[in-house]
């Protein structure tokens, strides 16, 4: 079981679990479905008391998710390798434009100590380790005191140029 | 030129340390080595046929003389003695130990320099013409909007893991030295009918194995707009581009494969939302890069000094050097001096440590303690008293550094060929030494005139072989070392890819080629006015085919 971090680092217990397209819904318990699950069964999900998650595939538009999806608890973007960073896109659409206000959590084989960071500034707050990351360095990686960055991302507002100036 | 403050300072060492980390964790067998590959890159550091090999960053090949001191410490210290500049105006050494490569960096951070981003799927070292802030077509110095850019770029969390590298070029002169349409993305900067600055912007354009010239996707883009509408293409391009073929993932294939007109709807809703955010330059943040960027403290007595002509009547070899080496400046009494890094038996664009040392004072001594990489692998002096000229050729013909080719025939661009990169098909140093031999007589070569010959040793295209007027690409046939000849590529202002002649030619007869070419061009030329490229355009391919290839025009006629 890999370790779930928030984003000050601290390990965090997952609530959720992630439910296969054709598993059976379980009567209680938070899930994650995919896209087209939530589609085709929304109602079945919402009927429920406990919170639904979905899981989008890093070809997924997010500029096109329909209202109830963005209303959901918490979103999960995919990182499936380690030099794919279509994702990294995906949550700065949905936070710069303060689209979603949920929590974003990153899952995949990228998620690992040195890709933390970035998807921190991407607004990411959520991450889901790979079995096998040092999980003293990602916590440490997360907690740490950076130096301000040049560009503006959600977590700095403004640039370092301006900040300056 | 931009000096660091306590947050560039900050963000480099942040960097050298992560580094050391990361390459601790994969000697220690912790960090896989695929992972470590990918971040290594974009820490500069390739793993060659012999050695790793460590790019260095040089923002828009601007350098002052106390940064290539350290690149000369370096180059003495981890490598074999030498650095090799590229055609990204960047420098690259090609023997340190993997081990040491922190250490290397750390060394560079304290010069304000660094290898951030100079490989890798991300954006690479910003590139502008090599001549900003002197050359007489200038219409701004593009130097502050590359810093601007270049700041943007490094570390941009978003876009550390595109589907392929990313190159941005600056132009802002009537004459295009820095073959932005060949990039990823050409920023040209230009005034309105209002006389305000902005841009032409230029995208998809790229060399390679499938060069394509870049489109205009925005006529005119508003000078605080450039950031902005930067990362509006760069998002578009991460979430778009391809990933499934390496082949097809530059976003020249993008845009080809979106269309242009699709690809500019795309960017411009992308940028409708975020154009009025914290990326928008303020005035006074432009101005604050500009003050960087100002005119060097001229001596307005300059111009009236005579032992120039001096000189100049008395010397013919030092005449001759000035009349190939130097182009003209704004101010009146200084000159821009090019040191050319082709000499004979020296690999294009290698300098040793001594050679960095002497530059270094020279620089110090003569230009205002700063120097200029080209695109085209020589080094520059942009600030130089005419009175000046003479004791600086005599030392730079000591160094020899004063080779009166630039822009001639020997006057190569050229890739390390097979002798370094793991990619290469074929030698291109030896060939390029072997054209020398050819074209040794400088007489003949003059005669030739402005003529760009690109060698690469692979379809990467390191050594712009599509965009030379005559390009050379090395290719591999069973095992042995072939070359594919092209005619008429130009990376100026009316770029356009070179034409395949025909059949490749074996290493043996690759330099009686060339020398083919260049007798029908002597012979075909209307005047000596005419260069080699326009000539070309205006024959054409046939010509040049029939004396390439006499024994097969006859079988197949």
């Amino acid at each position: 079981m890999s370790a779930l971090l928030n984003l000050e680092g601290a390990v965090i217990s997952d609530a959720y679990t992630l439910l296969a397209d054709d598993a059976v819904l379980p009567e209680g318990g938070a899930v994650i479905v995919s896209l087209t699950r939530w589609q085709s069964e929304a109602s079945a999900l919402t009927a429920r008391s406990a919170p639904v998650a979905v899981k989008l595939a890093n070809t997924v538009d997010v500029l096109t998710l329909a209202a109830d999806v963005l209303a959901l608890p918490m979103l999960v973007l995919d990182f499936p390798a380690f030099g794919d960073g279509r994702a990294y896109s995906q949550a700065r659409r949905l936070r710069d434009r303060d689209t979603y206000q949920g929590v974003i959590r990153a899952t995949g084989a990228a998620v690992v100590a040195d890709q933390l960071a970035m998807m921190a500034r991407c607004g990411i707050n959520e991450f889901a380790l790979r079995d096998d990351q040092p999980l003293a360095l990602c916590q440490q990686t997360l907690a740490a005191q950076k130096p301000l960055p040049y560009q503006p991302a959600r977590d700095v507002r403004r640039a370092v140029f301006s900040a300056r100036s | 030129m931009y000096r660091y403050d306590q947050y560039d300072q900050a963000l480099v060492n942040a960097r050298v340390e992560q580094f050391r980390d990361q390459t601790a964790r994969y000697l220690a067998g912790t960090l896989p080595a695929d992972e470590f590959r990918h971040l290594r890159l974009r820490n500069g550091l390739y793993v060659q046929r012999f050695a790793p090999m460590l790019r260095v960053a040089i923002p828009y090949g601007t350098l002052s003389s106390k940064q290539l001191r350290m690149l000369a410490h370096i180059a003495r210290k981890y490598d074999k003695g030498y650095g090799h500049f590229t055609t990204r105006q960047n420098i690259q050494f090609n023997w340190p130990k993997l081990e040491t490569v922190p250490d290397i960096l750390a060394d560079l951070a304290t010069v304000e320099m660094h290898a951030i981003q100079t490989s890798g799927n991300c954006i690479r070292n910003i590139t502008a013409d090599h001549l900003a802030g002197v050359a007489k077509d200038e219409l701004i110095d593009p130097r502050p909007y590359c810093e601007l850019t270049r700041q943007w770029a490094t570390e941009h969390p978003e876009f550390n893991w595109l589907p392929r590298k990313f190159k941005f070029a600056f132009s802002s002169s009537t004459t295009d030295r820095s073959a932005t349409q060949v990039h990823d993305i050409g920023v040209h900067i230009i005034k309105n009918a209002a006389g305000e600055i902005g841009y032409e912007m230029v995208v998809g354009g790229g060399l390679g194995r499938t060069p394509i010239i870049g489109q205009v996707i925005r006529e005119w883009l508003p000078e605080e707009d450039l950031l902005s509408y930067s990362e509006a293409i760069l998002r578009v391009y991460n979430l778009l581009g391809r990933r499934d073929n390496i082949y097809k993932a530059r976003i020249k294939i993008t845009v080809k494969e979106t269309g242009l007109a699709k690809f500019k709807e795309l960017v411009e809703a992308e940028w409708a939302t975020i154009k009025d955010g914290p990326l928008k330059l303020k005035r006074a943040d432009i101005a604050r890069f500009q003050s960087f960027f100002t005119a060097f403290d001229y001596e307005a007595s300059a111009a009236s000094d005579t032992s120039y002509a001096e000189h100049l009547a008395k010397d013919s070899a030092f005449a001759a050097w000035t009349k190939r080496n130097l182009k003209a400046h704004r101010q009146p009494g200084y000159a821009i001096a090019f040191l050319s890094l082709k000499a004979r038996g020296v690999a294009p664009g290698d300098v040793t440590d001594t050679q960095m040392e002497a530059i270094a004072d020279l620089a110090d001594a003569y230009s205002f303690g700063e120097l200029r990489a080209t695109h085209n692998q020589n080094l520059v002096f942009t600030d130089v008293r005419q009175a000046d000229l003479y004791p600086l050729w005599q030392a730079l013909v000591k160094l020899d550094l004063a080779t009166p080719n630039i822009g001639l025939l020997t006057d190569v661009i050229c890739c390390p060929g097979l002798d370094f990169c793991s990619l290469s098909n074929a030698s291109s140093i030896a060939v390029a030494e072997e054209i020398f031999d050819r074209f040794e007589s400088l007489d003949y070569q003059h005669d030739i005139g402005e003529i760009k010959l690109n060698m690469s040793g692979c379809m990467n295209g390191c050594g712009h072989h599509s965009v030379g007027h005559i390009g050379i690409l090395g290719v591999d046939k069973k095992g042995e070392e072939w070359y594919q000849i092209t005619l008429g590529g130009s990376s100026e202002n009316k770029a356009s890819l070179g034409d395949r002649t025909g059949p490749s030619v074996d290493r043996e007869h690759i330099a009686d080629a060339v020398q083919t070419i260049v007798h029908t061009y002597l012979n075909l030329r209307a005047s000596e006015d005419e260069s080699f490229l326009a000539c070309y355009q205006r024959v054409g391919m046939a010509p040049f085919k029939a004396k390439l290839y006499p024994v097969a025009e006859e079988v197949a006629a």
